[in-house]
């Protein structure tokens, strides 16, 4: 898929963020429009995967998790564009019924989410788990697990991350939205991360650093991360972006990291948005 | 039910051999560990399988999880440590990736209750069941002696969701059949009686059992129920004795609050009402010692099994 193709789709999904979220009056827009591009070249042009046959074993196929629950209307949206449910089921997101709940879950059974998170700090140790799983199946697809930054405050993270490169587990992608925002303001502010990179390094991992809003950069990244896979040690892509992409007033501030735009900002939001493959 | 010991072991080893037999017979079956490989009886699972046994260090909440990943491709993942470890640590992984998300992970728990000794009240956990119990797709399961949990270590490899078995550390009489297959939610008959139930589970079986010569020596033909998973609970069995006898004395290596006897209460009080005494923990954390004085000290032995049945009947 062409870098023009796989942007035009991620618009699409920005759209429906901003629909979903203002559509029920909850949910998380500004991290979902940030790390919006990263899992849309995933799902769109890396990941080898077929949404058509959707089994929660995964095997023979990659797989990906997110971990930080709370980005679901990336996610649903991302999951629904390429067809592993009707794009019209986007409309029921966070309402009573719903298989798209407000976190992401299995309990529905939507095709597509094959563990719970929202609870964050526990995605990193299913991925490495799955990972493993797929060395003793001989499996030689990739396990990508989004993280978000946030959520390296959590120990869990650091006792997966201490594991992975200890078990040599290199079938792993771990992603973090390196957006340096959390609900209660800048990662700085709330709970300073130091240097993550550093960390990760001396835990054992390959890091890559990338820009993840910039389409080009993103696929390069991911091809590089799947190249470099099966030598040993797990990689970390440290993927910088902007919380709120794409929606100028959304940008810059941890204000909506979870909070809802009323009709008139949705309708500015809407207006930064090219529409490419029809709303739902 | 013939209640002649066999030998003394203890219920961790019956798990030990339960995984490694439960391997052989399935290839899926792997093993996590969290630095208690020997506690848990699970050196002869790593040894024969090291490529389907993980040691994960000190780290339980990764263990959970990971466990939860595994199992995703159709693995079936056994969890070890202590039951402290396997559920108050770990409450959260266990609720989000393996309950709701409907896992097939089974986690083992070993060192269970006082009985754990001398540790302390620390690595003592008495809240355990009740933990395990509240989240729904969990099955829980206490088995009382090494057969049994031999037994079920298999039957819970075979079942198909979360599994929480706990078991425990010291040497206790072992009775039950050797090969008896265990079925998951059927409360096990071990003597009929008509004067009493009395419900018991884990390593309160036997004392319970030891009641029994003395309550006939008294006049009560008391009946003894093991039951063996107390979630999905046997309700039924439960009802059919309580219509025979009319009253309930629970006997469990646990709080009161949130254990065997609870669950029991909960079935009498909307189905059937009736007198009812519980021999368990009253709210209060365990201590240091050996485990026949914390079972004496803490009145879970069989005196106080004696002592609870001569009160409930005499409320009838």
């Amino acid at each position: 898929m062409t870098i023009n193709e796989l942007e035009r789709i991620a618009s699409q999904v920005r759209r429906d963020i901003i629909r979903m979220v203002h559509g029920c009056q909850s949910g998380h827009p500004g991290g979902s429009l940030g790390a919006t591009d990263i899992v849309t070249a995933l799902y769109f042009d890396q990941m080898q995967i077929d949404p058509a046959n959707f089994r929660m074993d995964g095997n023979g196929e990659d797989m990906f998790f997110l971990s930080n629950g709370h980005i679901s209307p990336m996610f649903y949206s991302i999951l629904a564009r390429r067809g592993y449910f009707p794009v019209s089921e986007l409309a029921t997101f966070r309402r009573l019924g719903t298989r798209l709940q407000g976190h992401p879950t299995t309990a529905e059974g939507l095709p597509g989410v094959r563990i719970a998170s929202g609870s964050l700090g526990q995605g990193l140790s299913v991925a490495v788990g799955a990972a493993q799983a797929k060395r003793l199946n001989g499996d030689k697809h990739l396990v990508f697990v989004l993280m978000g930054d946030g959520e390296q405050e959590e120990g869990q993270i650091w006792e997966a991350a201490m594991y992975a490169p200890a078990k040599g587990v290199d079938n792993l992608v771990a992603i973090i939205d390196y957006n340096k925002k959390q609900i209660d303001g800048s990662t700085d502010d709330v709970l300073n991360l130091g240097d993550l990179r550093a960390k990760y390094e001396a835990f054992g991992w390959n890091v890559i650093e990338m820009s993840g809003n910039n389409m080009q950069a993103v696929v390069n990244t991911l091809k590089f991360a799947r190249e470099n896979a099966f030598q040993g040690k797990p990689q970390l892509i440290l993927a910088h972006t902007e919380m709120g992409m794409g929606v100028d007033f959304m940008m810059g501030t941890h204000k909506w990291h979870g909070s809802a735009p009323n009709d008139e900002q949705a309708a500015n939001a809407l207006s930064q948005l090219t529409e490419t493959l029809g709303d739902y | 039910m013939d209640f002649t010991i066999q030998n003394n072991k203890d219920t961790r080893s019956g798990f030990g051999e339960g995984l490694l037999e439960a391997g052989r017979r399935n290839p899926k079956v792997v093993a996590f560990c969290a630095d208690l490989t020997g506690s848990l009886k699970m050196g002869d699972f790593a040894k024969e399988f090291p490529e389907r046994f993980f040691q994960t260090g000190i780290a339980e909440a990764n263990m959970i999880n990971m466990a939860a990943g595994m199992a995703l491709s159709g693995f079936v993942p056994f969890t070890g440590t202590f039951a402290a470890f396997s559920t108050g640590r770990v409450y959260d992984q266990v609720r989000q990736s393996v309950a709701y998300s409907n896992k097939n992970v089974k986690i083992a728990a070993s060192h269970a209750g006082v009985t754990l000794g001398e540790d302390g009240a620390t690595h003592q956990i008495l809240e355990d069941i009740g933990l395990m119990k509240m989240l729904p797709n969990m099955t829980v399961i206490v088995p009382c002696d090494f057969n049994q949990t031999k037994n079920a270590t298999i039957a819970a490899a075979e079942y198909d969701g979360p599994v929480y078995l706990r078991f425990g550390r010291p040497k206790v009489p072992n009775f039950t059949p050797v090969d008896e297959k265990f079925v998951i939610g059927k409360a096990q008959m071990l003597q009929e009686g008509t004067d009493v139930t009395i419900f018991a589970c884990g390593h309160l079986v036997w004392k319970a059992v030891l009641a029994l010569p003395i309550l006939k020596m008294m006049g009560v033909n008391a009946e003894l129920i093991n039951i063996h998973t107390i979630k999905p609970l046997d309700v039924e069995a439960v009802l059919k004795s309580v219509r025979k006898t009319r009253c309930v004395v629970t006997a469990e290596e646990h709080q009161r609050n949130g254990g065997l006897g609870d669950s029991i209460a909960q079935v009498l009080a909307l189905n059937d009402p009736c007198p009812m005494e519980m021999v368990a923990v009253n709210d209060e954390f365990g201590q240091s010692g050996t485990p026949d004085e914390l079972l004496k000290a803490y009145h879970l032995d069989t005196p106080d099994i004696v002592e609870a049945v001569k009160k409930v009947v005499a409320r009838k």
